[in-house]
């Protein structure tokens, strides 16, 4: 910002009695809602009602067919347990992807960052240097991603695509191909502690996102995501280093891998290499199902989240109904295409 | 061709625009960037619906619902963009659509055959039919795509800027082509920038300019080169240009021996405090490059740029900005919008910083801001929450205006600035560029009319084949002594071409 400008216009004080709307979507005219409302809009329920609505259903179809064991206190944690990993993985993935990117190695990123943190010389050193463990080799493949892909111009999808290959090997080089037993008692005790009856990893999730969605909808971080997704060449020609927060991207995604890889190694007591098998697919697709464009500059942190939890709780119905876990992933697949083609006919009738 | 019309969101890209093509001619059709020619032809090839008009073809009237009726018609396009398949063969490329086949299964040496007689007939019968096309230089897969045209015994060939990426041997081989085609009663209809070429090949010309004809079937070889650039690039409607307010201040920017490789070289000149610096030339004279590399959004390879005597380091768009520099740039939609964002954040994109403490960004003041700026510059629709897709082309460019108002720069750099820009919306910006010059900001113009330049800057620098060659008051210049600046070189080369012909 220029200090010598003569035509900046005066800053305008704050206005509470602004007119506000429901996000830019709403038609002009419609009766104002209230500053909650609008926040949620802003942030993605409004446009998400579609799988408010699916969650309902599941839910309804819980009630009904598992009378007993669905609508209770400990399935509801249970399914928030089970939602919390691969939800702060989706967290970092719905990054990359508004950015315009895909983030392909976050499971085998995850499985290499707990093996790492639960090798026998750095369990020697305690939980805290576990964690920094975790978190720096996370961090540190989020950098190369994207040192990768902004500066060596690599496709997203290939570099990534590597960096999952190659994870997966270096997590079993270390390893050994054995799972590490987790001896620290302070990461075990991580998942097996709660407070006020909730589990630990539920409040680390609930963190996550909510440093998320702030960052995403309330700091330049997040409005410079959108635009370099939205239009690359626009958000560079605006003064945005693009190339500087790509790679900034894909650490955020590396650094949500090392969350992930911490609460897996607590939940499992062990790291292994074969953590996290398939989770990107799964993250990628409840950002998907949750209204992020996959050209990026457009999407949503809820939505993502809410895709992550109609997942969860399909597993949980069929886990509770005793149903074949095949049927449960044809049953996944129906649910992406439906809720895309939902979206799409949404999308056009609205800009047209 | 009547009356063709063919609107796209917010912009009217064809507006009534004719154009007549007889059997067994060059038929040349000429025009700045953005004046309409690539969306007629894709008219006339069927990738485009037109809105309104009619198209008779042969004396009955059709309207050609894809390319590919356009295709069995007998209109064959060679693109700008060469739409050839890198991963076949020279051979499939040219038969692609219409492979020689049994029973559905393709016959490789018919199409090897095909291919070779036809490369033959354009001159290059070293070109191999199974070398992938992707091997071929760039000049080669455009004679592949001038033989795929020739396969399908098109008896309208489009040609657009097919001389563009040719040495000046592959166009004459090119020229002959087009003359056995035309003797064999083809038609042609052939685009391109040099108007040398235009002298040479063309038999006659239409002149397009912001979607409508301004002159139709003009005689190639003997209208005068000053009339045909006067109607490219002059303007119908006279515009009111605001005066010019008062001297200059201190020197803002300085560009010194600015030079890129096969672009531009040498490029120097200043920018006081409340001038405004026109750049005039003709497309590919490399003015948009020059203004692009004072931003740093292309990397100089020599001289420097300084703002307030401090040097800015090369290539580097967020240090320019950060300067007090600002552009916007040449095409709106793909390099300066966010067409799916509101427009109050398309506004602060470059101002982020402002409403951000410690990178969290408040929400009130940012949307009270841009509606400021917006008002300001009586944005229409005035709602900052609506995205900016649905903005019409003169309003999306003072979306883009307005982020730099907002900004608060000192240094404005404007490349075409009213391009696809309706009549009402030129005069407010025309006033706009004039306001900020008057509260102190220096305004570097480029635009491809040149009563634009004239009317509105206060000194004009004359680009030409990526040098200046005349910079002095706007004042001392009339439209025809930049005309001839601007097209001395070309000139030249019509003469000399014109006297090697006969």
């Amino acid at each position: 910002m220029s200090e010598q400008s003569p035509i900046s216009p005066a800053r305008t004080t704050e206005t509470t009695d602004a007119p506000v709307a429901g996000g830019p979507e709403s038609p002009p005219g419609r009766p104002e809602p209230s500053r909650l409302v609008r926040v949620l809009f802003e942030g993605g329920v409004g446009r998400n009602m579609g799988l408010v609505a699916v969650l309902v259903l599941l839910a309804v179809v819980g009630v009904v067919t598992a009378p007993r064991t669905f609508p209770t206190v400990s399935n509801l944690l249970t399914v928030l347990t089970s939602a919390s990993i691969i939800g702060v993985l989706t967290v970092g993935v719905t990054f990359v992807i508004i950015g315009g990117g895909i983030d392909l190695s976050v499971g085998k990123v995850m499985a290499l960052a707990s093996v790492w943190a639960t090798t026998v010389a750095t369990q020697s050193f305690g939980a805290l240097v576990m964690i920094f463990c975790a978190l720096a080799v996370g961090v540190g493949a989020g950098l190369v991603n994207g040192v990768l892909i902004a500066y060596g111009r690599i496709v997203p999808f290939i570099a990534t695509l590597a960096m999952l290959i190659s994870a997966q090997g270096l997590a079993e080089l270390i390893s050994g191909r054995r799972s590490q037993i987790v001896t620290d008692p302070v990461i075990a005790a991580i998942a097996s502690t709660r407070i006020l009856g909730i589990p630990l990893l539920v409040y680390l999730f609930a963190v996550v996102i909510a440093v998320g969605w702030v960052v995403l909808n309330r700091t330049t971080f997040g409005r410079r995501t959108f635009a370099i997704g939205g239009n690359p060449e626009a958000a560079r020609l605006a003064g945005v280093d693009v190339r500087r927060h790509t790679v900034l991207l894909y650490v955020v995604s590396g650094l949500c891998c090392g969350i992930a890889a911490i609460m897996i190694a607590s939940l499992t007591t062990t790291g292994s290499s074969t953590h996290g098998t398939l989770y990107e697919l799964d993250a990628i697709a409840a950002v998907i199902i949750g209204g992020t464009l996959l050209t990026g500059g457009r999407g949503t942190l809820i939505g993502s989240i809410l895709g992550v939890l109609v997942f969860t709780v399909i597993t949980n119905l069929f886990v509770l109904n005793n149903l074949a876990i095949e049927v449960q992933n044809i049953a996944k697949g129906a649910i992406i295409v439906v809720a895309v083609l939902i979206q799409a006919r949404a999308r056009s009738s609205s800009t047209t | 061709m009547r009356g063709i019309v063919k609107t796209f969101p917010g912009v009217r890209a064809l507006d009534g625009v004719d154009l007549d093509v007889a059997a067994g001619e060059v038929h040349c059709l000429l025009g700045q960037n953005g004046a309409g020619k690539s969306t007629l032809i894709k008219v006339l090839a069927g990738a485009h619906r037109p809105d309104a008009g009619a198209i008779t073809w042969d004396g009955a009237p059709v309207a050609f619902g894809s390319p590919h009726a356009a295709d069995a018609a007998g209109i064959a396009t060679i693109h700008q963009e060469l739409d050839l398949v890198p991963g076949l063969s020279v051979a499939e490329n040219v038969v692609l659509g219409h492979e020689p086949a049994r029973l559905g299964f393709t016959r490789p040496r018919d199409a090897e055959k095909i291919a070779r007689r036809l490369l033959a007939r354009l001159g290059h019968p070293e070109i191999p039919p199974r070398r992938e096309l992707g091997e071929l230089s760039a000049a080669g897969q455009q004679i592949v795509s001038m033989a795929r045209a020739l396969a399908r015994d098109a008896r309208l060939i489009v040609m657009d800027e097919p001389s563009a990426v040719l040495d000046p041997e592959e166009v004459r081989n090119l020229f002959r082509v087009m003359r056995e085609l035309t003797a064999d009663g083809v038609a042609v209809v052939y685009i391109s920038h040099r108007l040398e070429e235009i002298r040479e090949i063309g038999d006659r010309v239409t002149v397009l300019k912001d979607g409508r004809t301004v002159a139709r079937n003009l005689p190639a070889r003997t209208t005068p080169t000053a009339d045909v650039i006067r109607l490219m690039t002059g303007r119908a409607i006279e515009y009111v240009f605001p005066p010019s307010t008062g001297p200059a201040g201190e020197v803002v920017l300085e560009v010194d021996g600015l030079g890129r490789t096969g672009e531009f070289a040498d490029v120097s000149f200043t920018v006081r405090a409340g001038e405004v610096v026109g750049l005039a030339g003709l497309v590919g004279s490399g003015r948009s490059e020059i203004l692009e590399t004072v931003y740093g959004a292309r990397r100089a390879d020599t001289g420097g740029v300084r703002v307030h005597g401090r040097a800015l380091p090369r290539g580097s768009v967020p240090a320019a900005v950060r300067a007090g520099l600002g552009l916007c740039p040449e095409e709106r939609k793909a390099q300066a919008l966010l067409l799916d964002e509101p427009v109050m954040r398309n506004v602060s994109l470059a101002s982020l910083r402002r409403f951000a403490r410690g990178g969290f960004l408040g929400g009130e003041a940012e949307l009270a801001d841009a509606g400021v700026v917006t008002a300001q510059l009586d944005v229409r629709p005035a709602d900052p929450r609506r995205p900016a897709r649905t903005l019409s082309g003169g309003n999306q460019q003072k979306v883009v205006l307005a982020r730099w108002l907002l900004h608060g720069c000192t240094v404005l750099l404007l490349d075409e600035p009213t391009r696809g820009v309706d009549v009402g919306a030129r005069s407010e910006i025309y006033a706009l560029v004039r306001r900020l010059a008057g509260e102190g900001v220096a305004v570097v113009l480029v635009s491809s009319e040149v009563p634009e330049v004239l009317g509105l800057a206060d000194r004009v620098l004359v680009v030409r084949e990526g040098r200046i060659v005349h910079a002095g008051p706007a004042a001392e210049l009339d439209e025809h002594r930049v005309l001839d600046l601007v097209m001395e070189g070309a000139d030249m080369t019509a003469d000399g071409l014109a006297g090697a012909g006969s």
